[in-house]
């Protein structure tokens, strides 16, 4: 079992850092079990599991480090580490960005292992993927899907007395099913900590649902629509959005949150007032992880409250440059909504359209956040509060800072992508030609 | 690692700053550990009968065993600072059988007899487990066994042999360079990449192959902070199946364009590229804003390279068009009834696509593909029609073919092999044609010159690019710099408006390090060999906006 114990990993980690003779030396151990499975064509393909378990050293002398990894833990191999990361940083150019080594740290105890998780087994997911090929096999349909599962540890320490465990677990898994004539094609995704909250059938009778609902699609004008995205669709372009705000890039004059003349947007209202963004590693429905990208404990932060920017992610040493407290990059954002359900948004809507997901986003203009990509597996024309009929996929540009002065609701955030978003009412989304693509 | 983070890499123009350290795909080493010799061949031979034996003994009726090391050494820096170098090792063995009519696949770090051992019957194993789901057996297509050989990448400057110094020395030259053309900021990385396969078959193959691919790139944003605009301009290079010789800058291999563009064929002047790009990025700061409309459009081999990937490699991958990705990247429009009519028009007469693993300093150079294939070149568009796909030993009987084409690869010993796209290029035209007598006929145009935003539909049907760099053409003669230009159009419709191919002399390789498929997902490097081509009547928007 590559699952270390608290205990178990604090004494490997405190052995390596006994044979360490840098000026500083920092050590992490991670391990688990990656299982997958694979199937389409109503058929299984491949069907995996990996146990690994590495352990990687930071040496460095003044400003210059250098890192070593091994996946065998005896003591000469472990030992070998050590010469070799102290070797590789002796080497190395200084880096002038580098930050100390953090001494001891309060970390939150994250929620974020499930033993439902750990358990999986292969019987587990070959019931999986069975379930959800007789979903399929039951409505003549087509499945493709995958589910990968996660279970293990990572553990860290450094020769200033920090040290941190924490055990995680996440499950992934998605499905497309396609009518046998190739004319409709539905799609659905979840992800979780906890493998007991994951319904494989259920999520695959959505995607059957939409794929048999999507055939015959009929092509209507692209242009600017009313829209309403469900969670996955949100978080596709969201994410975007909420995961570049660097504040570095700001200062540097090369990001959206870049202020004309010099400086940052922090604390301007570029949004819709109902747009609140914040991430919490405590959050019953996505826990986070102790600890941020660079050893911090993770927080509470507050990212966009009432529309206004508050936070943006400053590294350590760019926080020290323009003389503010770093702010870590969090695991996952929490994007607040209200209570509406999607049906009640459709039933709301005169004339929009429904969509799905988003495929192939890439960004052309950095400047504006603006993004381009389609509609896919599941898109539908509303008119007079109902679905009327499936519609061709569209190719967008949009981005996601205009989209968000362009709200008319927001419904029951729910987990998509590692993410809590909303399913999103938006007016004025830029829809610039038809798609074939089923 | 994810694909997430090969999309952040391979676009790494559109304001993402790379990230250093992501990418350790194996365990970190030291520059010198990657010149160790490793194995012998009689040794991996020795390890890969006894997986062979053991397969065969447990009733495996085929196995093929990779014993692979890889390497990797990854440079990054920006302005005056050295941000990361991450020089990685990762060896082991992956052995694929079929037993019971199904395949099995396990790998191992462990490369000893007794590792090897419990490997192949862990294949073996899983392959009979697998059987029971299966509902058709395996068909593989036949091959003759090669024997003892060995292949090479021909390179003269084995980038590993090149003093870590020097290449830190030649990055930091290129950001001055940048930084005293009018950059404000530059990210410059040089990535090697060298794999040492040694691949064994039930069929009587032991093949050694030593292949060497590299990438230099950068690049470069100019800000105007009074007007809060930024506008940045990436590296023409192209990764390549070639050793350190590519940054040799050879005149030779330079081509002169129009605008004083300087694109590069075999030989790169990274230096050179790196002024020409800040000039550009400050420029771009206040080029005209294109007006959307219908434009003839001349493209270049650096641009029109991901524009033939994704149009016509994707869609015509056999697995693709079958079903086996349609949960990730997708389908195809190009479905096997098109490709049996015999008469699909993909496009215009001109279009001749070729795909190859053969051609010298391309990225999918080798003499035998991952499942002992001996690789060739094969038409995939002729004379504008659809004629061919891509497939590999048990896709072959489907699309009655004799052989495999040999384009199958896996992205590391414990990956398991699966078709991947090989260079697939455009054929270039028989007349004498350069690029400025090619513009010369343009009344309403855009020259469109570099790698920039892409994105396609999961059919491929439905495109938008982008690109570095944009030239309005007006009545034969370039008018000058334009922005915010993307082109929109469907694959059919586009390939038949190809009404021009520039002849051999303006023909280059475009490049991608990192193109990704599968679940879980792997990357695979391929090149894309074209001449400057003309396509009528596309429909390019304005991608300008306020926020």
């Amino acid at each position: 079992m590559a699952i270390l114990s608290k205990e178990e990993a604090k004494a490997i980690i405190d052995k390596v850092l006994s044979y360490a003779t840098a000026d500083e030396t920092s050590v992490s151990v991670s391990g688990g079990r990656t299982g997958n499975i694979r199937y389409a064509r109503n058929t299984v393909n491949t069907s995996g599991e990996s146990n690994e378990i590495s352990l990687s050293i930071t040496s460095v002398y003044g400003k210059r480090s250098g890192s070593s990894s091994i996946n065998e833990l005896d003591d000469v191999s472990l030992k070998k580490a050590v010469e070799r990361s102290q070797e590789i940083a002796k080497l190395a150019p200084e880096n002038p960005e580098y930050m100390p080594m953090l001494g001891p740290q309060n970390f939150p105890e994250t929620d974020n292992f499930a033993e439902r998780t750990n358990a999986i087994n292969p019987d587990y997911r070959a019931k999986v993927a069975m379930d959800s090929i007789e979903v399929s096999n039951k409505g003549n349909l087509t499945a493709a899907g995958y589910l990968e599962d996660f279970s293990g540890f990572v553990a860290m320490g450094n020769s200033k007395g920090m040290f941190g465990y924490n055990k995680n677990t996440s499950v992934d898994f998605s499905v497309t099913v396609r009518t046998a004539d190739g004319t409709g094609s539905g799609y659905a995704i979840r992800d979780f900590n906890d493998a007991g909250l994951l319904d494989a059938k259920g999520v695959t009778e959505i995607s059957a649902q939409k794929a048999q609902a999507s055939s015959t699609a009929q092509a209507i004008e692209p242009g600017k629509y009313t829209v309403i995205l469900e969670p996955t669709a949100a978080n596709d372009l969201m994410r975007l959005l909420a995961f570049g705000m660097d504040a570095r890039s700001a200062d540097e004059g090369r990001s959206f949150l870049s202020k004309k003349g010099g400086g940052t947007r922090l604390g301007e209202k570029l949004f819709d007032e109902r747009v609140n963004i914040y991430s919490d590693p405590m959050h019953p429905e996505l826990p986070g992880r102790p600890w941020n990208n660079e050893g911090l404990p993770s927080v509470k932060t507050v990212w966009v409250e009432n529309g206004a920017v508050k936070n943006m992610f400053y590294s350590r040493f760019w926080a020290e440059k323009q003389g503010v407290e770093p702010v870590g990059r969090p695991n996952g954002i929490i994007f607040e909504g209200g209570n509406d359900s999607l049906a009640d948004m459709i039933k709301s809507t005169q004339r929009g359209v429904l969509v799905t997901r988003f495929w192939y986003i890439r960004g052309v203009d950095p400047q504006t956040l603006l993004y381009t990509g389609l509609t896919r597996d599941g898109t539908f024309y509303i008119e007079d509060g109902q679905i009327k009929f499936p519609v061709k996929n569209f190719r967008f540009n949009e981005s996601p800072v205009i989209m968000l002065n362009n709200i008319e609701s927001l419904g029951k955030p729910q987990r998509a992508g590692g993410n809590m978003i909303p399913p999103m009412k938006i007016r004025d989304f830029t829809f610039t030609s038809l798609s074939d693509a089923v | 690692m994810k694909r997430r983070d090969f999309i952040h890499l391979s676009g790494l123009g559109m304001g993402a700053m790379l990230t250093p350290g992501f990418l350790m795909m194996g365990n970190p080493a030291t520059a010198e550990q990657l010149l160790h010799p490793g194995l012998f061949n009689a040794e991996k031979k020795a390890l890969a009968d006894i997986a062979l034996n053991t397969a065969k003994s447990n009733g495996a009726t085929y196995t093929d065993v990779r014993i692979g090391r890889y390497l990797n050494q990854f440079l990054f820096t920006r302005e005056k600072n050295v941000q990361n170098i991450a020089n990685t090792e990762s060896f082991g063995v992956g052995i694929r059988v079929i037993a019971e009519g199904t395949w099995g696949f396990s790998a191992t770090n462990d490369v000893t007899p007794d590792g090897i051992k419990k490997c192949a019957e862990t294949a073996v194993a899983i392959a009979k487990a697998n059987s029971i789901m299966q509902k058709e057996p395996v068909i593989l297509a036949p091959v003759k066994g090669a024997g003892e050989v060995s292949w090479e990448t021909p390179i003269t400057k084995n980038p590993f042999e090149i003093p870590v110094a020097d290449k830190i020395d030649l990055l930091l030259s290129v950001n001055a360079a940048a930084m005293d053309n009018g950059a404000t900021f530059v990210n410059s990385n040089l990535f090697m990449v060298n794999e040492q396969k040694y691949f064994a078959s039930s069929d009587g193959s032991y093949i050694d192959q030593n292949i060497h691919r590299i990438w230099p790139t950068f690049n470069v944003t100019a800000v105007n902070k009074s007007e809060g605009k930024f506008r940045s301009r990436q590296a023409l290079s192209a990764p390549m199946g070639m050793g350190y010789e590519y940054l040799d800058g050879l005149a030779s291999e330079k081509i002169a364009g129009p605008a004083g563009l300087i694109s590069y064929r075999n030989s790169y002047d990274m230096v050179e590229d790196a002024v020409a790009a800040a000039k550009h990025a400050k420029e771009k700061l206040t080029a005209k804003s294109v007006t959307p409309g219908k434009y003839d459009l001349v493209l270049d081999p650096d641009h029109l390279g991901l524009t033939i990937h994704e149009s016509v490699g994707h869609p015509l991958e056999l697995d693709r068009v079958l079903g086996y990705e349609a949960n990730y990247a997708g389908t195809s429009f190009a479905t096997l009834d098109k490709w049996r009519s015999g008469d699909f028009k993909y496009g215009s007469n001109l279009v001749n696509i070729v795909a190859d693993k053969t051609q010298t300093h391309s990225l999918g150079a080798t003499a035998y593909d991952d499942e002992g294939v001996k690789c060739k070149e094969w038409d995939l568009i002729k004379n504008g029609v659809l004629v061919n796909y891509q497939a590999i030993r048990d896709q072959a009987s489907i699309i009655d073919e004799p052989e495999s084409h040999g384009c199958c690869y896996a992205d590391n010993w414990n990956s398991v092999q699966f078709q991947r796209m090989p260079n697939v290029s455009l054929r270039p035209g028989k007349e004498k044609l350069s690029v400025q007598d090619m513009i010369k006929g343009v009344d309403k145009g855009i020259y469109i010159v570099g790698r920039g935003s892409y994105s396609i539909d999961q059919q491929r049907y439905n495109f938008q690019f982008g690109g570095q760099l944009f030239y309005e053409i007006k009545n034969g003669e370039i008018a000058g710099m334009l922005e915010d230009v993307a082109y929109q159009s469907n694959t059919q419709e586009f390939w038949n408006s190809c009404s021009q191919i520039c002849d051999k002399d303006d023909y280059k390789l475009f490049g991608t390090f990192f193109d990704g498929k599968g679940q879980p997902s792997q990357v695979s490097a391929v090149s894309h060999g074209s001449s400057t081509t003309r396509f009528d009547n596309v429909n390019v928007i304005n991608t300008g906006r306020q926020i």
